[in-house]
């Protein structure tokens, strides 16, 4: 496994909250790695690390070999890296087709002004290839029926299920997806777990997902880190995970037998 | 806005071109030009003051049209639209008087001159955001409209400037008639390339910032390019609209273009839709037409019953200026929307007619 992502000694603090604390985690090519953890652990930071959203007070953030720590994220979508958001982040008045579309921005070459030549300059031509694309992508996710709708309008589900479409269409080599199937009933979550699962597998992307769906979790993870606090309590394949008394006690509710003490109270609350 | 479109059974897309066209009907292409072949009539049916009114709507919504893209498409604001406009009537006039530019090439460079101001009062706004970029606006116009007054050897200072008409090989657009083609032809150019531009790369990246910026940068978008970027657009076309006034007024004087006129131009593009090429058309020509139809009944009312009850007398062109702002309270409280909303429910409903309801 060649390393594609490296996490390296990464700490993010807000004021006084230490949201990451020193995190180290490398991801492989073609993993499909989850990060679980309790709300408030930090997962959500931890991938706008990646992103480029927050930059880490320390630590480094590698991939490919380059340090990407301080690039603006702007840049992302080039080198390739992709993200849905945990919520939900559509261009509301767009069409569904059209928010697709602009997920293939930094692989267009028209600019405003060959853009407003349209017929002339090839923009046309353009915009015809990479909808072919795109069309490929709806059929993929099943999304024909509501290919010209406004995005804003859709259900949930649905919505989700857009931003999914719009991070393919970067083209991405790793894909980062926030709580892909929050709120979802179960049969939009097997839906978007199969959806993943073909994602990596077919289309060959290195998945990073963080998800609640424990079931989910095992189920499709190659492997899988646990952070809470801030801190990374455990990484390895969703057995071991599983298995893991620290785990079981942040994210279970279970009482850590190495870290319990008689007074304190469990941690219940905070794995709710 | 409607998730279904109301496109008629049968009218199958055979290929993503026949999708990407700017009507989506055939019906509703050859309507659009059949209008636009009447519209070319009028010069030959109507006197001059309807001529005037077709004439100032013409360039009033080219330089709203600009404003539209920067406030509905991109969800910025301006306060200063008019200065840009301004900025373009002179720049045209001094290319002409002082360079010796003919008007036929002024025209377009006078709204590349505006853009290049445009980008540069645009650059606050890659790091502010709602009302404080607002007075950043404010500030553009109040420092073009000082610019105006103080440099003569660009606008002829408090004087103002002669504005040479149009010509092309000697022929002059001097009479409404004439130029009022000018208008017309530089009024579809505009309106086409805006509505290429919004179905093509940077058209999509514009509306992505303003719908959701964080997603929109995780797309590649840069944030400060497009910001940036929105404004010089404008400008240009608020240039090419000042222009065409310009040299059809043949006079720019430095006190036309206000914070009251930049305000108008924000009544336009929301009272027509924001985010709406087509509503911006609507919207002009609703301001241009509400002080004349205002107008129209204020002076039926002097001397009238009315008139005499309440002895308005000289107050007569006060009701004026007020029920303009009433209309205009009205229609935003009762048409939020816009004019290009209420346009598509009539569309709908002529479609479905006599099925309606
Ligand atoms: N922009 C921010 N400003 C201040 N605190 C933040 C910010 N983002 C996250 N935090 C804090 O960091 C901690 C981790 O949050 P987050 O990464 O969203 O957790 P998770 O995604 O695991 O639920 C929380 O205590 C949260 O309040
Ligand atoms: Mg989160």
């Amino acid at each position: 496994m060649a390393g594609l992502l490296e996490i390296r000694n990464v700490s993010l603090r807000f004021g006084g909250v230490r949201a990451l604390s020193n995190v180290s985690l490398a991801v492989g090519k073609g993993e499909l790695f989850s990060v679980i953890g309790p709300n408030g652990a930090g997962k959500t930071s931890l991938v706008n690390c990646i992103s480029g959203r927050y930059r880490p007070t320390e630590g480094h953030v590698v991939y490919k070999g380059q340090d990407i720590t301080r690039r603006p994220p702007a840049d992302r979508a080039r080198i390739g890296i992709g993200r849905t958001f945990q919520n939900l982040a559509l261009f509301q008045h767009m069409s569904v087709l059209d928010n697709i579309m602009v997920g293939r921005h930094h692989l267009l070459a028209n600019n405003f002004i060959t853009g407003s030549l349209y017929w002339l300059t090839g923009a046309r031509a353009e915009e015809l290839t990479h909808r072919r694309r795109v069309e490929e992508i709806i059929d993929f996710l099943d999304l024909q029926p509501v290919r010209k709708a406004q995005a804003g309008t859709l259900s949930y589900g649905l919505r989700k299920r857009v931003e999914l479409a719009r991070a393919m269409a970067i083209e991405p080599e790793l894909i980062l997806l926030d709580e892909p199937m929050a709120g979802m009933n179960l049969e939009e979550k097997e839906d978007m777990a199969r959806y993943i699962v073909d994602l990596n597998e077919e289309f060959g992307m290195t998945v990073i997902m963080i998800e609640h769906d424990m079931g989910v979790v095992m189920d499709i993870s190659s492997r899988v880190a646990v952070l809470d606090f801030g801190k990374k309590i455990a990484e390895g394949v969703p057995g071991e995970v599983m298995a893991n008394a620290h785990v079981r006690a942040a994210y279970l509710g279970e009482v850590d037998p190495v870290l319990a003490d008689p007074d304190d109270v469990p941690l219940a609350e905070a794995g709710a | 806005m409607a998730t279904h479109s109301l496109i008629p059974a049968g009218e199958y897309k055979t290929s993503y071109a026949a999708d990407t066209t700017i009507f989506p009907t055939v019906t509703s292409r050859n309507a659009a030009i059949l209008a636009l072949i009447l519209v070319a009539c009028a010069p030959l049916v109507f006197d001059r003051y309807i001529l005037s009114l077709m004439i100032q709507i013409g360039y009033l919504s080219i330089a709203a049209l600009g404003l539209n893209i920067l406030v509905g498409f991109t969800g910025q604001i301006s306060i200063g639209h008019a200065a840009f406009f301004g900025f373009g009537a002179f720049s045209s006039a001094w290319l002409n008087n002082v360079h010796g530019i003919p008007v036929f090439f002024a025209i377009p460079l006078a709204g590349l001159m505006t853009t290049a101001a445009g980008l540069i009062f645009g650059l606050p706004a890659a790091r502010l955001k709602g009302l404080y970029l607002a007075i950043a606006t404010l500030a553009a116009q109040y420092i073009l409209q000082d610019f105006f007054a103080r440099a003569s050897w660009f606008s002829g200072g408090v004087a103002g400037t002669v504005a040479y008409p149009f010509s092309i090989f000697g022929y002059a657009f001097d009479t409404d008639a004439r130029y009022f083609y000018v208008v017309l032809s530089y009024m579809v150019l505009c309106f086409v390339l805006a509505t290429n531009l919004m179905r093509s790369r940077d058209g999509r990246a514009l509306v992505a910032v303003r719908d959701h910026y964080l997603s929109a940068e995780m797309m590649g978008i840069n944030l400060t390019k497009y910001r940036t970027l929105s404004f010089g657009i404008s400008a240009f076309f608020a240039g090419i609209g000042g222009a065409l006034y310009a040299h059809y007024l043949q006079f720019v004087s430095v006190e036309g273009f206000t914070i009251l006129f930049s305000i108008q131009f924000l009544g336009m593009i929301i009272i027509g839709g924001l985010g709406s090429i087509m509503g911006t058309i609507l919207g002009t020509i609703f301001m241009v037409l509400l002080p004349e139809a205002m107008e129209w009944l204020t002076s039926s009312l002097a001397g009238g019953a009315i008139d005499r009850a309440l002895s308005l007398k000289n107050n007569i062109s006060y009701l004026r200026e007020m029920a303009i702002g009433a209309v205009i309270v009205l229609f935003l409280m009762f048409e939020p929307d816009g004019l290009a909303h209420r346009w598509k429910q009539i569309k709908a409903y002529w479609k479905l007619y006599p099925f309606a309801h």
